[in-house]
């Protein structure tokens, strides 16, 4: 076996040394009729060659979004990786290293975990922001505990143009935690009523911009509201790119900043691994979760970086920790962070138009389609359609045509009688031939 | 030899030490309108963003992509990884992370799918999920798997939420709130349990490292929802009492979690089925071989008993025919509901699954089977030098020694740890499980050459003998060859620098 480099030599030679005569007699802990007397009803060990050959076309089963007109979002987003982003974060050090437990020979990671925290932070307009959770929906759910912690109260308020995933995740947790969820009905032109919901039971206020159908929300006046009653607004984004051309949730009054950073250097993978931004106020430090890179200075007086405030986590606290998190996204920041460099904030703020300019001229040709209507007042690279009919059926339709077209609604929410609506995402990565083989797609399907 | 550290440590005018660079923050190092990405300016835009738009700077600095390769690859260059040498991080399972797992994460057809693109499009990536399923279901012996968990810890929630939802099913959910833990148990054990209101009730482990029945009997009662045991457990040990342990709490109307951190001594050799465990996690990051990547990504999939099984979380799979369906939504069901936005850790199932096809069920075996003898090898290595706080026994694929060899030496724990950096290793965990004084948790992994093993061992030797002789500086003062020396994490916790600022 290629990755085993103990030879039968080494074993005999080695089980000698231990004084045991074979593999049961090292397994005698074992009590032995749990030790299996026969190998498992599984294949054999394969080469490379057949390995590959194997899982490759099991890869060529799917439409792969490089294939085909693409126009998918609703919480995970195909944008353009550059290249040196795969190149880099591939190198050993970062890749086959663990979490940093010894600083003096884990320089590489926590300072590029502490880039990573200032450049979330200055990208949620927040104070403080930690080294990643699992993803935007994980971040989440830990968004409405701190809340809970912090003002004592065990109510969450969540907005109807939440992602239903996310707000799925919350039932769970508050379900088993005890607390107790108001979710808003969903709201699929922003025209929900949030502040009048709130009242001095309220821990917080969960809202999404740009939310689920793409709408961008104004969170000031529900941030104002929430203070007003001793609440916390927590401000939720699926798509980090649009940080770029929209004001950011700290200008506009959010304690708690929590999103999905996939957008920047991670594929969309079906799926995962991606990463959770977290992002607060330095007030609400020793309530945040997951863990924090602090800069300090080691014994000869030079600049380093270490893990701190651990007495908040876990593997101190344990049941009285802030959260249970222990692995989390470090890789997964990483890309994030060289992605982010390498824009930098100019090729952040273009990106973001080129990805806004693209969606407004989606937009633009639908309205060439007779039938079909756009539900937003303001998008940046996101909508919703009304189609005439359902809409599931609509993008298997144009599937077969070879065009990805979007989310129905009902995959997310299948209950709420919204089966004619359509999420479409339009990022940097379509071209004007994509936008209209959309249009043509659509018209010969409908 | 043992000069003071000062005198070498600043003798150039750059601050490099030759390969050993110095290398600021990126901050003060690129410039806001400096881009190594080319984009074309959109040539006619209407922003429909409503009063929306950010104004103010954001202050986010850039770099050309030269200078973006400089920085990060100067970065990793402060780092230790397992491709440089052994990495004996007890409870982690560093073992060696083939690259033909990236190379087929990376495939188009696997990395650039959209979790809700029509389910239709997506049939060999749910191929992909039913296989690795059914590998880790029979290596398992259990019923029925939750693919979802993003790693260990989210892992442990989704056991204890499906063993709530059985306790509800039998109106038990308020009456049986307590979990049973043991005193050596991972951090994460009672986090989990606490964040979902349980109450976690320590048990105590015999002189010999293991749970007895006698000691869970006396701890059960009607209070007890269930208990979490790790096996083999953090001191390197099997809980050989296993099954009478569960007997107990199956019929006490508990049930038995059990954290899977540790499978690595145990895959295709025995299955947890057999044990009479119920709910269990999975690292894939750790038994499977999916990269840690400094931190994470990881993947915690659960299996479950049939007991357990109908309260699996959102999504799972179904076969109906020769189409894979995942079903997304449990309505109406026993499903205990959604943990996670979307399917899982995907990425990591790629290249798990790689992992284990290219071992097959004899090599799973095999590696488990080295891993266990090069710990073992290791134990009786040092064992005359090192002390073992459960007696001189085998120990599973991890072992551990406790600071009493070091008494009188003036070296602590955390000394011999950072001597060892300077001769070229990463140290094993250390003051953990947290039973034993000044804890060293060695996991050779399988992935060690004997000649890897041998040059460890004539390394502690060295270092024990040395600390006996009183040469304590050597520790004291270690690292003295790391890119860092000892960091003041006192300051960095008075008054935290969280991020970076112009000052
Ligand atoms: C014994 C044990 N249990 C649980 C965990 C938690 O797993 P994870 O870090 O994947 O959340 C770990 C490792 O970190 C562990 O060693």
């Amino acid at each position: 076996m290629r990755y085993l480099p103990l030879t039968d030599v080494d074993r005999t030679q080695m089980r000698e040394a231990i004084g045991v005569a074979d593999f049961a007699a090292l397994y005698a802990d074992v009590p032995s009729e749990l030790l299996l007397e026969a190998p498992l009803d599984l294949p054999r060990a394969k080469s490379e060659i057949e390995v590959e050959r194997l899982l490759s076309a099991m890869a060529k089963r799917n439409l792969s979004a490089a294939s085909a007109p693409f126009f998918i979002g609703a919480g995970a987003y195909r944008h353009h990786i550059p290249a040196s982003v795969d190149h880099l974060i591939q190198r050993s050090e970062f890749l086959t290293s663990y979490t940093p437990y010894q600083p003096e020979i884990s320089q590489g990671t926590l300072q590029y975990l502490f880039e990573f925290q200032t450049q979330v932070a200055m990208l949620t307009g927040m104070e403080i922001a930690n080294a990643s959770m699992y993803d935007g929906s994980t971040a989440c759910a830990e968004a409405a505990l701190m809340a809970h912690r912090i003002t004592k109260r065990r109510k969450a308020i969540l907005s109807g143009g939440l992602h239903p995933h996310y707000a799925d995740v919350l039932r769970t947790i508050s379900h088993f935690a005890g607390d107790e969820i108001v979710a808003l009905a969903p709201d699929v032109r922003a025209r929900e009523d949030i502040a009048s919901a709130i009242d001095d039971s309220v821990s917080c206020v969960i809202l999404q911009t740009p939310d689920v159908f793409g709408n961008l929300r104004d969170l000031a006046p529900i941030a104002e509201a929430c203070h007003r009653h001793g609440a916390l607004l927590v401000a939720v984004f699926t798509e980090a790119v649009s940080l770029g051309l929209l004001k950011s949730p700290g200008e506009m009054g959010a304690d708690i900043t929590v999103g999905e950073g996939q957008s920047l250097g991670n594929p969309l993978s079906f799926g995962g691994p991606y990463l959770g931004l977290f992002a607060t106020r330095q007030s609400h430090l020793r309530q945040t979760p997951g863990r924090l890179i602090g800069e300090t200075v080691d014994a000869d007086g030079r600049r380093g970086y270490v893990v701190t405030l651990s007495a908040r986590e876990q593997h101190i606290r344990r049941d009285k920790a802030t959260s249970n998190i222990c692995t989390n996204s470090n890789l997964c920041a990483l890309a994030f962070s060289i992605h982010l460099s390498l824009l930098g904030e100019a090729g952040l703020r273009r990106l973001a138009r080129a990805n806004h300019a693209s969606a407004v001229d989606l937009v633009d040709r639908l309205a060439s389609v007779a039938g079909v209507e756009t539900l937003n007042e303001s998008f940046f690279n996101e909508f919703t359609l009304r189609v005439p009919g359902d809409a599931a059926r609509l993008v298997e339709a144009m599937a077969e045509q070879g065009v990805l077209a979007g989310v129905p609604v009902s995959r997310l929410l299948p209950d709420a009688g919204l089966d004619d609506l359509l999420i479409v995402a339009s990022t940097e990565v379509d071209t004007v031939e994509d936008r209209e083989a959309f249009v043509a797609a659509m018209r010969g399907a409908l | 030899m043992l000069d003071h550290p000062k005198d070498f440590s600043f003798e150039t005018f750059s601050g490099n030490r030759g390969l050993d660079q110095e290398e600021p923050p990126i901050f003060e190092i690129g410039r806001t309108d400096t881009s190594g990405v080319d984009i074309e300016e959109p040539a006619h835009l209407e922003p429909r963003l409503g009063a929306l738009e950010r104004k103010g700077p954001i202050g986010l600095p850039g770099l050309s992509e030269p200078e973006a390769m400089r920085h990060y690859v100067r970065l990793s260059r402060k780092n230790y990884s397992i491709d440089a040498g052994l990495y004996p991080l007890g409870s982690c399972t560093m073992k060696h992370n083939p690259r033909l797992n990236e190379k087929i994460a990376r495939l188009a057809g696997f990395a650039d799918l959209h979790p809700l693109q029509p389910q239709s499009t997506a049939q060999g990536a749910l191929a992909l999920m039913e296989e690795l399923s059914r590998w880790l279901l029979t290596l398992t012996g259990m019923s029925a798997i939750a693919l979802s968990p993003k790693a260990g810890a989210h892992g442990e929630l989704c056991g204890l939420m499906a063993i709530e939802s059985a306790l509800a099913a039998r109106g038990e959910a308020q009456t049986r709130k307590v979990v049973l833990i043991p005193q050596s148990a991972h951090g994460t054990n009672p986090a989990s349990a606490a964040l979902l209101g349980f109450q976690p009730r320590v048990i105590e482990a015999g002189a010999d490292g293991v749970v007895s029945e006698e000691a869970v009997a006396k701890a059960l009662g009607p209070d007890v929802a269930a208990i979490m045991l790790t096996n083999p457990n953090t001191c390197g040990l099997f809980e050989r009492n296993i099954v009478a342990i569960a007997r107990r709490v199956h019929e006490a109307g508990g049930y038995f979690y059990c954290d899977g951190a540790n499978f690595n001594a145990i895959a295709g050799v025995a299955r947890p089925g057999d044990m009479g465990v119920d709910a269990m996690h999975l690292n894939l990051h750790k038994t499977f071989s999916t990269p840690h990547g400094g931190g994470g990504p990881g993947s915690g999939p659960v299996v479950f008993s049939e007991r357990l099984a109908p309260f699996a979380p959102v999504p799972f799979l179904l076969r109906e025919g020769e189409t894979l369906r995942l079903v997304e939504h449990g309505d109406g069901a026993q499903s205990f509901g959604r943990l996670t936005a979307f399917h899982g850790q995907f990425g990591t199932f790629v290249r798990a699954l790689a992992y284990i096809l290219s071992h097959g069920a004899d090599g799973l075996a095999q590696a488990s089977r080295d891993a266990v003898l090069s710990a073992n090898y290791l134990r009786v290595a040092l064992r005359d030098v090192m002390t073992q706080p459960f007696g001189d026994r085998l120990c599973m694929h991890e072992v551990l020694f406790d600071d009493s060899f070091l008494e009188g030496t003036g070296v602590s724990t955390l000394d011999f740890a950072k001597a060892m950096i300077d001769e070229g290793y990463h140290p094993m965990t250390i003051y953990f499980p947290l039973v034993v004084h000044g804890a060293m948790l060695i996991e050779p992994t399988e992935s060690e050459s004997k000649r890897s093993l041998d040059l460890f061992v004539a390394t502690m030797r060295d270092l024990i003998a040395s600390a006996k002789r009183g040469e304590t500086r050597r520790f004291t003062e270690a690292p003295r060859h790391a890119p860092r020396r000892r960091l003041d994490e006192t300051a960095a916790a008075r008054k935290p620098v969280l991020r970076w600022s112009a000052s």
